[in-house]
């Protein structure tokens, strides 16, 4: 996913880039209204992230100027503003969604992937692992010609293994992953889900195996 | 708001003003017409008795040194034309009675060649009465003839009341018209008013936009002084949103910065101790930023709730937004959120956004006390007011403190794992009563878990 980022307050946008980058995402980041016209202009974005404050203008003026353009591509607003007072009027602007700053990078990640499954997904989300087909964006698992949907926890439990099939992922990362800083959750809530995963993946090819000591892999049984 | 003791009334004032000008006029109206009229009646009579008078002096006549007098009938009866009055007369020549009334008095101040007109009253009636001299020359000696014609004043009288009757009665007539004209006058005259003061009234406590309405010249600087003292108004309100607004904006940018940073630095570490120390300081900012988010909302919708901008709200819009709104939160906890929806409409009248705010503080609870893999139930119901029940199965409130959490700052008694200001479900009940209604919090009626529902009346 390639990420334009709108972002005046140079820190924030710098942890956010840095915070996409541990997820694998490129982004691209200006400070002015100005110059994310002209990124839209030359570049394709899967998604923009625009703030609203700007020094060179209101991001809503963008958000108009965006839609009027008729192009596609889906904007997200963060918005450091009062929960009251702003947030009718941007979706009427346009704006595909919006989260209030801050933000549980996950909680943006579930946005993102709500406002693409609204409009229908990229174009080709769909990763293929032995018999196994899986969509990231809708939550679709194909085990054995049989489609499933996944819960939430499951589909990025899985996105994970997808990620880097064969590779060893530590109970630690992967409760990184799937729960939010506030939830409390022992070491063993990730048995739960990986356990639930195995039987969805049983038909299939693909297992999750556990590597004593180390943490969990998605392999190919023959 | 209404003035209680409001000093006299323009409309009134006017409406008394014209009036006592309109019963002036009328009195003075009829003593012209009075004065006028039995002026007139005077002076005919007067001419007729001088005719009459004049008449009979030149029937004076002298034959060989003897005066003598045919008294002409036309001088007695165009007397009588006028009315059915008494004639009285009497000629002399000389001073000495040669016929007539002999008792009929002589004016006391006489000017020769001149008539003089006398009113007095003379056998029980007032008689007008006329004295027309003239010499006449008998042989070569010049005589004085004068002659008196009296007449009773009752026919004058007649028509001095009718007159007057008429004077009064044209004078009652023009004043009650005048009266009604100067009401509807003073209604005219106070229509600019009326209409400027039903258009402010017609607002609403939010439109603060400068009056309009065409204003007559004398209203022009009342207007100016309202439109500036709204100007001062908004622009005062607009600087306390745009505070809130601004401080919101000022706390949040660093917390985002720093929950971001700590968030990138917490998947590089290794240590587990390290970890955790990190986990405790992302929820401390998540905290802070919680508490900082609902007090500004807080001061918010203290501050909206004086002045409601309300309009037609249909409960179930309402509701699917702030649920699809929050899907993707309850998601990440693999929590379903099921809104039932009655069949029929439930329209609520309302401020929008203090609405959405309270539904999304009740559901967005709801959620984050709710365990993994669990439901939330949203419902709506129209029992004769619009009830929005959110029943979770978490961990419920506990029994002791239902009363209470509605307080600021207050919590359920079991919450100390989970990130909360205390807020959420005080400014849920500040928007309920705002708009008439209630925060129910009862425990969920099937299996665990806690049941708010809030009460709006219905539009």
């Amino acid at each position: 996913m390639r990420y334009l980022l709108v972002e005046d307050n140079q820190k924030l946008a710098k942890a956010l880039c840095d915070r996409f980058a541990l997820e694998g995402h490129v982004v691209d980041h200006v400070e002015t209204l100005a110059d994310a016209d002209v990124s839209v202009r030359t570049v394709a974005y899967d998604m923009i992230l625009l703030d609203i404050m700007l020094p060179d203008g209101d991001g809503r003026e963008f958000l108009r100027g965006h839609r009027g353009k008729d192009d596609p591509t889906p904007v997200i607003v963060l918005t450091a503003r009062s929960e009251v007072s702003d947030r009718v009027g941007l979706l009427d602007l346009g704006a595909d969604d919006y989260i209030t700053k801050p933000f549980d990078f996950s909680e943006l990640q579930a946005r993102v992937r709500a406002v693409m499954r609204r409009l229908g997904g990229t174009a080709n989300n769909a990763k293929t692992y032995g018999d196994v087909v899986f969509d990231s964006t809708t939550g679709e698992v194909v085990v054995a010609g049989v489609t499933e949907q996944l819960r939430n926890r499951e589909m990025r439990l899985l996105e994970v293994f997808f990620g880097a099939p064969g590779q060893i992922f530590s109970k630690t990362y992967l409760m990184d992953r799937l729960f939010s800083f506030s939830d409390d959750v022992s070491e063993n809530a990730i048995e739960v889900y990986v356990g639930r995963l195995r039987r969805k993946l049983e038909p299939s090819q693909a297992s999750i195996e556990t590597v004593r000591g180390l943490g969990y892999r998605m392999v190919l049984s023959s | 708001m209404k003035l209680r003791n409001p000093t006299g009334s323009i409309r009134r004032r006017l409406v008394a003003q014209l009036a006592l000008i309109a019963a002036l006029l009328s009195v003075a109206f009829f003593f012209t017409v009075r004065v006028v009229a039995e002026q007139a009646a005077t002076d005919t009579q007067d001419n007729i008795l001088a005719a009459s008078a004049t008449s009979i002096a030149d029937a004076v006549y002298s034959e060989s040194g003897v005066v003598r007098l045919e008294l002409p009938y036309s001088a007695i009866s165009m007397l009588s034309t006028i009315s059915e009055d008494r004639v009285f007369y009497r000629v002399l020549v000389d001073g000495q009675t040669v016929t007539g009334y002999d008792d009929l008095p002589l004016p006391v101040a006489r000017q020769p060649g001149r008539a003089v007109f006398e009113t007095y009253p003379y056998r029980g009636d007032d008689l007008r009465s006329v004295l027309v001299s003239r010499a006449l020359s008998v042989g070569n000696q010049a005589r004085q003839v004068e002659v008196i014609v009296g007449q009773t004043r009752l026919g004058l009288a007649a028509i001095s009341s009718k007159i007057t009757a008429t004077a009064v009665a044209i004078g009652v007539v023009f004043f009650i018209v005048a009266t009604a004209l100067s009401f509807l006058a003073a209604q005219n005259a106070m229509q600019p008013l009326d209409r400027l003061a039903a258009s402010v009234a017609r607002r609403g406590p939010n439109d603060l936009r400068p009056v309009t309405a065409a204003t007559p010249a004398e209203l022009v600087p009342l207007v100016g002084g309202l439109n500036s003292f709204m100007a001062r108004l908004r622009s005062a309100l607009t600087r306390s949103e745009d505070l809130i607004a601004e401080a919101a904006h000022r706390v949040r940018t660093p917390l985002a910065t720093v929950r971001t940073q700590a968030e990138v630095i917490h998947r590089q570490m290794e240590r587990p101790q390290n970890k955790k120390a990190l986990r405790e300081m992302i929820r401390a900012v998540d905290e802070s930023s919680r508490s900082a988010g609902q007090l500004l909302d807080h001061a918010m919708v203290t501050f909206r709730s004086d002045q409601l901008e309300t309009e037609d709200i249909n409960a179930a819009d309402l509701l699917r937004d702030v649920v699809d709104r929050l899907g993707p939160t309850a998601e990440l906890k693999d929590i379903s959120v099921h809104l039932t929806l009655p069949s029929g409409r439930c329209v609520v009248r309302g401020d929008m956004i203090l609405l959405q705010n309270a539904v999304r503080n009740v559901l967005d609870n709801a959620i984050k006390y709710s365990p993994a893999d669990t439901d939330i139930v949203v419902q709506l119901t129209n029992d004769g007011a619009c009830r929005m029940a959110f029943m979770d199965q978490g961990r419920g409130f506990g029994e002791a403190d239902l009363a209470s959490l509605t307080q600021r700052f207050s919590r359920g008694a079991n919450v100390d794992d989970v990130v909360g200001s205390g807020l959420g479900l005080t400014i849920a009940d500040d928007v309920a009563r705002a708009h008439g209604g209630a925060l129910e919090i009862t425990s969920n009626t099937e299996g665990a878990g806690a049941c708010v529902t809030l009460v709006l009346p219905l539009a």
